[in-house]
């Protein structure tokens, strides 16, 4: 279909024609290379380049010095990844535990709230618009807020929690909660995409299931359990491996919080990687940690694309 | 006499869900309340304990001393300049690239630039900070608004593949036989016709380049500053002084939201690459 556009001739004249023209028909016979080159070459520049130089470096030992240039060893920064650094051990664990943490109740909350906003009601458009303000606001500023709601003494938070009878907790500030803390802070910011994409998915399933449902006496619960979770269910798993994906990348919100501490009890692999890179600046030591991240996000999204073929 | 009870209890019903529906909006809407009375309460009510939550004497001095200590205009001008030069740059690279993908059914290049959204940012970080080293490029828009197309141009292109796909066919074939080249057609028939998208896109590109923290953050330096990494920094210099704090937060973010409002129909497109339609 699309080769028979191509055909379609640009004038009719046959007739011995200048460079200009022959030049502007020559553009219009490749335009379907001229039309993506620029955009290939940007790709392959700020994208496909530095994704091979860091395979490169993930080789070497190198500290960032222009005196001493990088020392070809192998893969001994990644047998050191693999068995000898407890720190990027713990690291790999705290990463797979905070995404694992974040999703599962952003994906209950999610499909709670679309649930709840599939229904028509006045104000909806309102409360749709309003829930989604989370994530886009600037994770920056939002970790700036957090901050000072998790104030051990003078925040918001631990008043809240009193109201509730509960003791206070020390968010942030300890170790023992502070992955958890920021936890909270990613269900705050990101459960409304998962609601999103259950929205978009209970817009689209079929009504006859619950009309039988109704005529035979089930009840709203019983249909939720039956027909919506079981329908629902591809939907579902592409909101999980879209937010695992960028769970296991967070970063702006751990970095402007807690930096990874205190005493490292929130240094997930980006926050590690970051500081091996550009605290200590050994380079290679962080790009092969780099390249174990993406390994990791990989496997989430390869996942994904069995689950659901995105494009084509 | 049956339909009495039942009326009532159609109320409560009504009433125990809007009730839900103003719980479940509570924890989103208290956090930018917060924010925005934080920063306007004087340092003594701010850090005040039990906090106030509606009675507060209101002032502007949080606003006044973030513009009086720090250079934050020149933020603001960084982070607009960032964001619109990443911005339109990626719509003069991506608008081509999103119609001949859509066009000419390249599946290739669209699955590179999806991979550009899952590879974690940080990969790309350490070769660049290398190179804009070398180049002497650090602290300079150029490598910001180069880096930040990473963000905006996979999003530019993935969403607006889109729109170009849902040119009818005999449109654009229509203005091919009229003697128009593929660029006449894509210039004066298919742009014209996606400009919805083209709107809605360039708002998602300049919010994520404006968001962006993980790139600027290396990048910067002390003349091209954006607002996450000043406010960054803030945190270190005003520790428990809320009112500044507060109000740069709320300055950053205010924008966003505005802009939130205008496009809010087009956002899960936009995160999950058109593989939700909104």
């Amino acid at each position: 279909m699309a080769n028979r556009t191509s055909e379609v001739p640009l004038s009719a004249a046959e007739t011995p024609v200048g460079i200009g023209v022959r030049l502007s028909r020559s553009a219009h016979r490749n335009a379907r290379f001229i039309f993506p080159a620029p955009a290939a070459i940007t790709v392959a520049l700020i994208i496909v380049y530095p994704v091979f130089y860091t395979g490169w470096m993930s080789l070497q030992e190198w500290f960032a010095s222009s005196l001493t240039p990088p020392k070809f060893i192998a893969f001994a920064n990644y047998q050191n990844i693999l068995t000898g650094d407890p720190r990027f051990r713990d690291a790999f664990f705290r990463t797979l535990y905070f995404t694992f943490l974040a999703v599962s109740v952003e994906t209950v909350l999610g499909v709670g709230m679309a649930v709840l906003f599939n229904r028509e009601f006045w104000g909806r458009g309102l409360a749709r618009t309003l829930s989604i303000l989370p994530m886009m606001a600037t994770p920056t500023a939002i970790a700036l807020v957090f901050v000072m709601m998790y104030h051990p003494t003078l925040g918001v938070m631990n008043y809240l929690v009193s109201l509730v009878g509960l003791a206070p907790f020390k968010w942030t500030y300890s170790s023992q909660t502070a992955l958890y803390a920021l936890a909270l802070v990613d269900v705050w910011e990101w459960t409304p995409l998962i609601m999103l994409i259950a929205l978009a998915g209970l817009a689209a399933l079929p009504k006859e299931p619950y009309e039988s449902a109704l005529i035979d006496g089930a009840s709203g619960l019983q249909s939720f359990w039956h027909i919506t979770l079981p329908l629902l269910r591809p939907t579902i798993i592409v909101a999980i491996l879209f937010r695992s994906i960028d769970a296991l990348k967070t970063f702006d919100i751990i970095f402007v919080m807690t930096q990874g501490g205190p005493s490292n009890a929130s240094e997930t692999i980006n926050i590690l990687l970051f500081t091996q890179a550009f605290s200590y600046f050994s380079m290679g030591y962080a790009s092969s940690m780099a390249v174990a991240l993406f390994a990791i996000v990989m496997g989430a999204s390869l996942i994904l694309m069995k689950v659901r073929r995105v494009g084509w | 006499m049956v339909s009495q009870p039942k009326a009532l209890t159609t109320l409560f019903k009504t009433a125990g869900f809007y009730a839900l529906v103003i719980i479940v909006m509570l924890p989103t809407l208290f956090v930018f309340y917060w924010m925005i009375t934080l920063s306007l309460k004087p340092q003594i009510e701010a850090a005040g304990y039990p906090p106030s939550f509606f009675r507060f004497t209101v002032t502007f001095k949080g606003y006044q001393e973030v513009f009086a200590k720090y250079p934050f205009v020149l933020y603001i001008w960084n982070s607009l300049v960032v964001a619109v030069g990443s911005t339109v740059l990626g719509l003069a690279i991506g608008l081509p690239a999103a119609y001949s993908i859509a066009h000419w059914r390249q599946g290739g290049l669209a699955l590179v630039v999806l991979a550009a959204r899952i590879i974690p940012g940080i990969s790309y970080l350490i070769p660049w900070y290398i190179l804009f080293r070398n180049l002497r490029m650090v602290d300079t828009y150029q490598a910001l608004i180069l880096t930040h197309l990473v963000v905006g141009l996979p999003i530019i292109i993935w969403v607006m593949i889109g729109f170009f796909e849902d040119i009818p066919p005999e449109l654009r074939d229509a203005a091919l036989i009229d003697g128009c080249s593929y660029y006449g057609a894509f210039l004066r028939v298919a742009v014209p016709l996606v400009k919805p998208g083209i709107v809605a896109t360039s708002i998602l590109s300049f919010i994520f380049s404006w968001n962006n923290f993980l790139f600027s953050v290396i990048l910067a330096g002390r003349n091209t500053r954006t607002l996450p990494i000043a406010v960054f920094n803030m945190i270190g210099y005003e520790e428990i002084n809320w009112g500044p704090l507060a109000a740069a937060a709320t300055l950053i973010t205010l924008p966003v939201i505005l802009l939130t409002l205008i496009i809010q129909r087009h956002i899960v497109t936009g995160l999950t690459f058109g593989a939700v339609k909104g």
